[in-house]
């Protein structure tokens, strides 16, 4: 009898806590036991009920903005919240606005472009940073988690001029894209944190081969951080993906070199009451990184983890 | 230096050559791209120019004119602060809430957690918007299902006392990263210390005040002050949603007074937006921009003191 509750009890209980039960059934009573299962039954209904309620916070937004996006123009007006007509013709109206789909090629060059340079050019840094040993490396790690904390608009006036004036490249992106060729703060640091957990014998064993730095990099280390490359190369994607400042500052004088993340501030500005196409064109915004993230799930969540808690 | 035999010399001049060329992608990109523009800030601070006339030499007038008659400035800085206190604050309860709830989940905990982690990467501009419609007093399905319980919903983003607690909501709706950082280290705390603690007949609350908050404490402070300096650079999501909310058509040369309604989303990028792109005053505008790189090191430094392990190498 003993035997049965105590197995049924350490179905219900988390692995973590298995350690409660020959402490708490070192004598056991069927008036306790019962007791307890209630209790444990209690705090599953309350704790699955909880995160029911936290669901539907996350979810009801995109719920309510993807039915908005598929209701007529005069549903769109009203206050229903189900569509009485699918109009999905909505999302081909957005995308046959004039500059949508060149808001969608821009902002794929500047994050396609912007993360293989950020990445190729942050790698040798991080692992320099990691693994050589000189003067002046605690410094410079310093200046690296500095200027991942700085904000953007702290340079940008002389850096506008900078781009306008001198180089004559306002009203692109390149300002956005080529400064990624010399390293990202934010990727050489995650970068960085993965490597240091690389044990120094693999990256001996290749220099005792004959290896050379560079090419210890290349053959050694490179394939052991695919997931941390990976994890930098997402985050450095959606950053580019979902910027609006840089675009904003750079880019705004020129229709032509919007991104979706600006071009799509100003269809809503366009489509004043409109708004079941500018939920439509929301969705299409919103979508792909959404689709990125579920292939990449976990690529993305041991990158945030390394962010914060390594180290 | 003479005892050092020439061999050696030589080897070591080698890695430090290696080491300069494994950096120099980052050390020109700094010079370039943030010690340079620093540099001009500073010089420009001092500096009367608009950008097409040649910049004169003004003295302090600049930074004169951003803390006594700049309208901008000193609403950023206040709506700042009631940022870091009650946006930071909940953010990180409410972070820490969802991570503890995610660990005692045991029915589809997979998917919970996707499910509570997907806000977090909709594009800040599509979320802006996305909430804008949502809590739009007119149309929004917010304000008509609380009619429906006979609540009269507030104005939202149209009401200056209402604009910082709808941008609250919005950033708790992008609770995934603190979600899995907390989750991380809730599920690093020794289950030994549990363990004792239960044998000793602790009940639930002091098992998470005694055992749980001394363990994740270091991870709370990170979560406070990375949130701190997210606060310092806070700029599309205050900006769109007033844009959006106000009803001003997005575009270049439209004018849009900054921080609707009545200045209460404005925060300190704006402002050096504002001053630098919308009124040509190049100097205020760095003036702005050095106050906000006063505030970010601050926050940057005292994190770097606090988790010297964020940074050190340990091999």
């Amino acid at each position: 009898m003993t035997e049965t509750t105590q197995t049924s009890r350490s179905a219900r209980t988390t692995p973590v806590r298995t350690g409660e039960l020959p402490a708490s059934t070192s004598a056991p009573r069927t008036a306790d036991s019962r007791k307890a299962k209630r209790k444990a039954a209690l705090e599953w209904i309350a704790v699955h009920s909880l995160a029911l309620a936290a669901a539907l916070f996350f979810v009801l937004p995109f719920v309510f903005v993807f039915l908005t996006a598929v209701m007529s123009d005069d549903q769109a007006l009203t206050r229903a919240l189900w569509p009485k007509t699918w109009e999905w013709g909505n999302f081909g109206t957005v995308w046959d606005t004039p500059g949508f789909l060149t808001w969608w090629k821009n902002t794929l060059l500047y994050a396609g472009l912007g993360t293989v340079l950020a990445v190729g050019s942050s790698l040798p840094v991080a692992y320099a940073l990691a693994k050589f040993r000189f003067r002046g490396r605690n410094v410079m790690m310093m200046v690296v988690i500095a200027a991942m904390m700085l904000p953007p608009q702290v340079v940008i006036v002389p850096m506008y001029l900078f781009w306008a004036k001198q180089m004559d490249l306002a009203g692109t992106l390149w300002p956005l894209i080529i400064p990624f060729a010399f390293g990202n703060a934010f990727t050489i640091f995650l970068l960085r944190q993965f490597l240091l957990t690389i044990p120094k014998e693999y990256t001996e064993a290749a220099k005792i081969d004959g290896c050379g730095e560079f090419r210890t990099l290349i053959r050694v280390v490179v394939p052991m951080c695919r997931p941390a490359i990976a994890a930098s190369a997402l985050f450095h994607f959606f950053y580019c993906w979902n910027d609006y400042f840089g675009p904003q500052i750079y880019a705004s004088e020129n229709p032509a070199a919007w991104t979706l993340s600006y071009g799509l501030e100003s269809f809503k500005g366009a489509h004043q009451t409109d708004w079941n196409l500018t939920m439509a064109a929301t969705v299409l915004v919103m979508a792909p990184v959404i689709a990125v993230f579920f292939f990449a799930q976990k690529a993305f969540v041991e990158g945030v983890t390394l962010t914060g808690v390594k180290g | 230096m003479s005892t050092v035999p020439y061999g050696l010399r030589a080897k070591r001049r080698r890695s430090a050559l290696r080491t300069l060329g494994f950096l120099s992608p980052w050390l020109i990109g700094l010079s370039v791209f943030f010690l340079y523009p620093l540099l001009s800030t500073v010089y420009f601070s001092f500096m009367k120019y608009d950008g097409f006339t040649a910049p004169t030499y003004v003295g302090l007038k600049n930074w004169l004119y951003v803390f006594r008659d700049n309208p901008h400035f000193w609403p950023a800085l206040s709506n700042t602060l009631w940022l870091v206190l009650v946006m930071v604050t909940m953010r990180v309860l409410f972070g820490l809430g969802i991570g503890l709830l995610i660990t005692k989940i045991k029915k589809g905990a997979g998917v919970f957690r996707t499910l509570f982690y997907l806000p977090f990467l909709a594009p800040p501009v599509a979320a802006s918007v996305s909430f804008v419609f949502l809590l739009n007093p007119g149309t929004g399905p917010v304000n008509h299902l609380l009619e429906k319980v006979g609540i009269e919903g507030p104005q939202w983003f149209n009401d200056a006392s209402w604009s910082k607690p709808s941008l609250t909501i919005l950033a708790l709706w992008c609770i995934g990263d603190l979600m899995v950082i907390f989750m991380a280290s809730l599920l690093d705390v020794p289950k030994e210390q549990y363990e004792a603690a239960e044998l000793d007949g602790a009940n639930a609350w002091q098992r998470f005040r005694f055992v749980t908050l001394p363990n994740i404490s270091p991870i709370i402070l990170f979560a406070v002050v990375t949130g701190v300096i997210a606060t310092m650079q806070y700029y599309t999501e205050p900006l769109v949603a007033a844009k959006v909310a106000s009803g001003v058509i997005g575009g270049s040369g439209q004018q849009f007074e900054p921080g609707y309604p009545d200045k209460s989303t404005l925060t300190v990028p704006q402002v050096v937006y504002n001053l630098g792109f919308q009124r040509f005053d190049t100097g205020a505008a760095c003036v702005v921009a050095l106050v906000l790189f006063a505030l970010a090191m601050v926050f940057t430094a005292f994190l770097m003191r606090r988790r010297s392990g964020f940074m050190s190498a340990e091999d």
